[in-house]
């Protein structure tokens, strides 16, 4: 409950594009509650990559969900540029539930790449990428299709953008997947664990189009298990276990001297 | 084949330059087997067309007659009508299950419990009683003031109760089949529409409905069969042009009852076949992308589950035919 009551503490520092504050999720009621985040504190701030490690069930991909309000969070403040997610607070500081509609527009300026990609298979890869500019932003098929091709080129794969997701690789599904997350422009990608899917060779490619993004100042969070790309590409990188951030800072610091045994411990196992 | 073989052989261009030719095992029982088969089927062609008492000539006649024709008709009418009602009814009712208000959800299990429960006849009667039970309709406040009154018998005519009884009762049946088809449909479809920002209504009639609909459609093929002799059942209400009761009244105003009975047998064995056809292009349209055998482009795994599995395995063929007429 005092977590709620932090709430009014906010406002979040105008650089970060995203600050999560003493986030609690519990799944379920009374014996079968499970407690999956514990107070996390996150600040992400605008053009910055920062990776999530951590072990399974650590609670990073829900974190991640957290973000997008795929999932309610239980307790805490979750800030995306300056708005804060899912909830109206008046003056007062009572917290007001949004409306579904109000949530679905603050959904639309943060993009999401699954692990199991999830492309709607009844669409061609073009039209997955228009899907949502046309429905949601009220786009013109005209204008949306210009747009969709320029994406799809850029991550490589106009010879097939008119193939259905079934008939594509896993890379290339993972691809499709991310243009079609591009075709809204949004502030803020999350990615959450985008290659644990692919066969090894496939990797490579999903990495480099990420890469990419990342370079020309996209705001990202990646939970993912490559060390290299953390290493590579991330501004800050996070280690997440059991429910709580353990550690965090730049990836020098994280990945190669670690303070915490639970890291170092985690680490030894993935290197 | 074996000439393609020996052909490849002798111009030395076979890439297998080892080919197996190996005789087969012999399996005399699959001869005997088809030769008793044949010979069943021929016995019951003869019987069939042999028996004086079929009448095949009155057949021929009547197949063609007005009162049939016009019987044919109706039937047709009161199928694709009420199926088109149910349809409707069925979506409401399915998404009224999935609902957060547990009223809608209560009022659908209502609903399919009692018109999956009781005997469509019965309840045509009850539609046929309607005028009788209730003489006049009133459109008002429940035991306060009526804003619209008519005579039932002037709006449910035995054509509308016929066709509402249908409808109401095929919706309890549709309605599990969409419930089905909409459960069927990877939750992670509806959390990928979500995260690009589109609200519920468009998730269903965008990204939901059109991949359930591969679930959904050859149950509903089915079911237009099955109402298509269902419509017979309307004589209780009591509406009599359709096909079965036209052929047998006339069947007991000649004195041959047999012969008519075989005309409304053809009429009934045509239209299903013709929608059999019909069904199977709707299927292939809705398999698009999902790699079924019959899909528009192309083969492989989709994300729809069972379906798509089984279609990828290739272990049950998809064809015409595969629906079975109860």
């Amino acid at each position: 409950m005092s977590v709620v009551a932090d709430s009014a503490a906010l406002p979040a520092d105008s650089t970060d594009m995203v600050s999560v504050r003493a986030v609690h999720k519990v799944f379920g009621h009374g014996h079968d509650a499970v407690h999956v985040l514990k107070g996390v504190d996150l600040d992400v701030a605008r053009g910055e990559v920062t990776v999530i490690l951590g072990p399974s069930g650590s609670g990073k991909s829900t974190l991640l969900r957290c973000i997008n309000e795929l999932e309610e969070i239980t307790g805490g403040t979750v800030v995306v540029g300056g708005d804060l997610m899912g909830y109206r607070q008046d003056a007062k500081g009572t917290l007001h539930r949004l409306h579904p509609k109000a949530v679905a527009k603050q959904r639309s300026r943060i993009g999401m790449v699954f692990q199991r990609f999830h492309l709607f298979p009844h669409m061609t890869a073009l039209e997955n990428v228009m899907e949502a500019p046309v429905q949601v932003r009220g786009l013109s098929k005209k204008a949306a299709k210009q747009r969709a091709l320029e994406l799809i080129e850029r991550v490589g794969l106009s010879d097939r953008m008119d193939h259905y997701p079934a008939q594509l690789s896993g890379g290339q599904q993972q691809r499709v997947a991310i243009a079609r997350a591009l075709a809204m422009d949004p502030e803020l990608m999350l990615f959450d664990e985008p290659t644990s899917a692919l066969d090894p060779e496939l990797v490579g490619e999903v990495l480099s189009v990420m890469q990419d993004l990342a370079r020309s100042g996209m705001t990202m969070i990646v939970v993912t298990h490559e060390i290299g790309f953390a290493r590579e590409v991330a501004d800050h990188v996070v280690f997440m276990d059991d429910g709580v951030i353990v550690e965090s800072g730049p990836p020098a610091e994280v990945l190669d001297t670690p303070k915490e045994e639970r890291t170092r411990n985690f680490l030894s196992h993935v290197l | 084949m074996g000439d393609v073989t020996t052909q490849t052989n002798a111009s030395g261009s076979d890439p297998v330059p080892n080919r197996i030719h190996a005789r087969p095992v012999p399996r005399p029982g699959r001869l005997v087997a088809a030769a008793v088969v044949l010979v069943l089927a021929a016995m019951a062609a003869n019987a069939l067309i042999t028996n004086d008492n079929f009448r095949w000539d009155v057949v021929w006649l009547y197949l063609r007659d007005v009162v049939v024709i016009r019987g044919v008709t109706w039937t047709l009418v009161l199928t694709f009508a009420s199926m088109a009602i149910a349809v409707v009814l069925a979506v409401t009712l399915a998404m009224m299950r999935r609902s957060d208000n547990p009223v809608m959800r209560w009022v659908s299990w209502l609903w399919i419990w009692f018109f999956r429960g009781t005997p469509i006849y019965t309840q045509l009667i009850f539609w046929g009683l309607l005028g009788v039970l209730y003489p006049r309709l009133s459109l008002g406040i429940p035991f306060g003031p009526e804003f619209f009154t008519f005579r039932t018998e002037d709006v449910i005519t035995a054509f509308w109760a016929a066709l509402l009884g249908l409808a109401f009762n095929e919706s309890a049946y549709l309605a599990e089949i969409v419930r089905a088809g909409l459960t069927s449909v990877d939750p992670g479809q509806t959390e990928a529409a979500k995260a690009l920002g589109m609200k519920d209504g468009k998730i269903m009639r965008r990204v939901v409905l059109p991949q359930a609909m591969r679930v959904i459609v050859p149950p509903t093929g089915n079911e237009t069969i099955s109402m298509l002799k269902t419509t017979s059942l309307v004589v209780a209400v009591p509406l009599t042009l359709e096909l079965t009761y036209g052929t047998s009244a006339i069947g007991n105003r000649i004195f041959l009852p047999v012969p008519l009975l075989v005309v409304a047998a053809l009429w009934y064995l045509l239209i299903t076949s013709i929608l059999m056809v019909g069904q199977h292009y709707l299927e292939q349209y809705y398999g698009r992308g999902f790699g079924t055998a019959t899909g528009r482009r192309g083969r492989g795994k989709g994300p729809g589950g069972k379906q798509a599995a089984i279609a990828a395995a290739g272990t049950v063929q998809e064809d015409v035919n595969r629906e079975v007429t109860p």
